[in-house]
């Protein structure tokens, strides 16, 4: 019965509905999540109101959450406003060049439900995971890097996970608390694009778990950075800090002429204007190099298959930072 | 049960209102896409100007809440939305008024202002840019979505069932990473039944200003084999066409000069969607 009936609330929370008449501008709708404690209800005569008739009390999942997460030394999660900008050839990148030290255990969880690419990148297609009495058991690429992704878990590769918010957070939510991971030092979260149910989810699960920080990763054009700053904001206002920006595909170098084209123009100054503007670090800039994408075609390391790459170059710049970054983070 | 009794009447009303809405409107066509930033906002823009170009009336509806692109592509991005007796009144580029572009950019103060919405509120804002805009009398609806088989998907196909849309534009970039997301979403266009019109390979190769010589920079061909696994038409390959890329960043998507190998490329796809018969919608 109650299901019909927050199915009937979903249905109908038209926004006039959900508005009183006497409610301030850009009203969250007083049956939305940050009924009374959104800025927009600052000052409002029902915000009292709206704020209090709500007896839910804390999710005791995120007990067992914060539980498993004491065993990781440092969480990161890999985000942009903007698909298709790189997070998962970061991720995977970061996770390989974390995890060369044989002695640091490095985990990658895939948080993108409906578009999991990290197993094909990460070469690892076509496996499965198993449930002990543990957990969920990651699959390992080595001793010490291992990944989770809904990608394991599907009958086929070609399966569309035709899923609603809810569905999502709830297999998200056993990604954090049911996998066995052990003892790790780094989590990499990469997750899809945008500012929804899968972000505020991991904001609401890893609030009190001592998150390391987000990288942000954009491209140069403004069409992208618009994204990216409407996710930095988001971050601000959910608590997540931030380590730093990456700006990726900036400018190709013409494997013939070797000039370089810019593919993907900054015509408003790119990542590093925006990171000035914003007050973030710019981590660095990695170079479109077809061969990154073929690198993750196959399921291979890019810093295996070319060592002497710019990009190769560009990228342990960035990883070297955000290890930087973890280690004063801990002091 | 008795809140399941009450809220029929609501769905019927709104259905009715989504009929009318739409009742002048001759094709819908949605531009999807598994993967993120494979170019759905691009491709979208130039069709609406491929039709734009044939002396048609094109509605430009973006379903992307998160990230909106298509106010900053028709350099409309401060614009906002009037509400009207006969509902939201669209936003108009140009003063011919043959284009119409709605838009969740529209509706906030700061560009930079986050969408941070769970599903149920996004459901709920499409359910309304279907049925309350008043888009007047349209030869094509093109619609925008962001990535993924998700809320905003299941939305808009939910809400166009009893509208019966033409169908799907699939974009997709042709290496292997971004072709398993696409079929993802033909499997989801199979399962919602919505017909796939075909595949469009964007990104295909970057002609080199400098010396001509074209990479294959997200490698090449896997859209027309996707197609083809699929036994869907395949639209055709769009280059990566920086002058194109420049445009969009300024905010010119109705472009003045139309001889590039890219216009061609989209003048192609309008001329499939212009073959498409007119649907019989009376039931």
């Amino acid at each position: 019965r109650f299901l019909c009936f927050s199915r009937c609330v979903a249905s109908r929370t038209s926004m006039s509905e959900a508005v009183p008449a006497d409610a301030n501008e850009h009203c969250p709708g007083v049956l939305s999540e940050t009924a009374g404690k959104s800025e927009a209800c600052e000052g409002c005569p029902n915000q009292s109101i709206c704020a209090s008739s709500k007896p839910k009390g804390p999710d005791p999942d995120v007990g067992d959450i914060q539980e498993r997460m004491r065993h990781v030394k440092n969480k990161i999660l890999v985000l942009s406003g903007k698909g298709g900008v790189g997070k998962s050839t970061f991720t995977a990148h970061l996770a390989y060049a974390l995890a060369k030290d044989t002695s640091v255990n490095v985990a990658v969880v895939d948080v993108d439900i409906c578009g999991p690419s990290i197993p094909k990148i990460m070469g690892v297609e076509g496996e499965s995971v198993h449930r002990s009495s543990s957990g969920w058991s990651p699959v390992y690429l080595e001793d010490n890097l291992s990944v989770m992704s809904v990608g394991f878990l599907l009958p086929s590769a070609d399966e569309a996970v035709i899923w609603r918010g809810p569905k999502k957070n709830g297999l998200i939510k056993q990604f954090l608390k049911d996998v066995d991971w052990a003892e790790l030092d780094f989590l990499i979260v990469d997750t899809p694009p945008g500012t929804s149910d899968e972000h505020l989810s991991l904001a609401q699960y890893l609030s009190n778990c001592d998150l390391t920080g987000a990288v942000v990763i954009t491209t140069p054009q403004e069409v992208s950075l618009i994204d990216v700053r409407k996710e930095i904001n988001f971050c601000r206002k959910v608590g997540i800090p931030i380590i730093g920006v990456v700006e990726n595909m900036s400018g190709f170098v013409c494997p013939n002429c070797q000039t370089e084209s810019m593919i993907f123009p900054a015509t408003t100054g790119g990542a590093a204007r925006m990171a000035e503007e914003m007050g973030l670090n710019l981590l660095g800039k990695v170079p479109l190099d077809p061969r990154i994408g073929r690198a993750c075609d196959s399921g291979k390391s890019f810093f295996d298959e070319h060592p002497k790459a710019a990009a190769t170059q560009a990228f342990f710049e960035i990883i070297d930072k955000i290890r930087q970054f973890c280690a004063v983070s801990h002091q | 049960w008795l809140f399941v009794c009450c809220c029929r009447p609501a769905e019927q009303d709104h259905m009715a209102t989504l009929q009318e809405s739409l009742a002048q409107v001759k094709h819908v066509i949605l531009v999807l896409s598994g993967k993120g930033g494979v170019g759905k906002s691009t491709v979208s823009s130039q069709i609406t100007a491929a039709l734009l170009r044939r002396n048609l009336k094109v509605g430009l509806l973006d379903i992307d809440l998160c990230g909106p692109s298509i106010p900053k592509m028709f350099g409309v991005d401060r614009q906002s939305i009037r509400q009207s007796s006969q509902g939201w009144v669209p936003v108009f580029p140009d003063a011919s008024q043959r284009l119409s572009l709605m838009s969740i950019g529209f509706l906030l103060d700061h560009d930079s202002d986050p969408i941070a919405w769970r599903g149920p509120k996004k459901s709920a804002m499409i359910q309304k840019f279907l049925s309350e805009v008043a888009w007047g009398e349209l030869d094509f609806l093109i619609i925008d979505t962001p990535p993924g088989t998700s809320d905003e998907h299941i939305a808009v196909v939910e809400n166009l069932r009893a509208y019966r849309p033409d169908g799907a534009v699939l974009v997709t970039t042709p290496q292997n990473v971004a072709l398993s997301d696409v079929r993802r979403e033909a499997n989801f266009c199979v399962k919602g039944a919505l017909p796939i019109l075909g595949i469009v390979e964007n990104m295909s190769g970057f002609v080199c200003p400098h010396c001509a010589e074209c990479s294959q920079i997200f490698s090449t061909g896997g859209g027309e084999l996707l197609a083809a696994e699929c036994g869907v038409p395949f639209l055709g390959r769009i280059p990566l066409d920086p002058r194109l890329t420049q445009e969009l960043e300024e905010g010119r998507a109705i472009l003045e000069t139309t001889d590039s190998p890219t216009h061609a490329a989209f003048d192609r796809i309008a001329d499939a969607l212009q073959l498409l018969p007119e649907r019989d919608r009376s039931q």
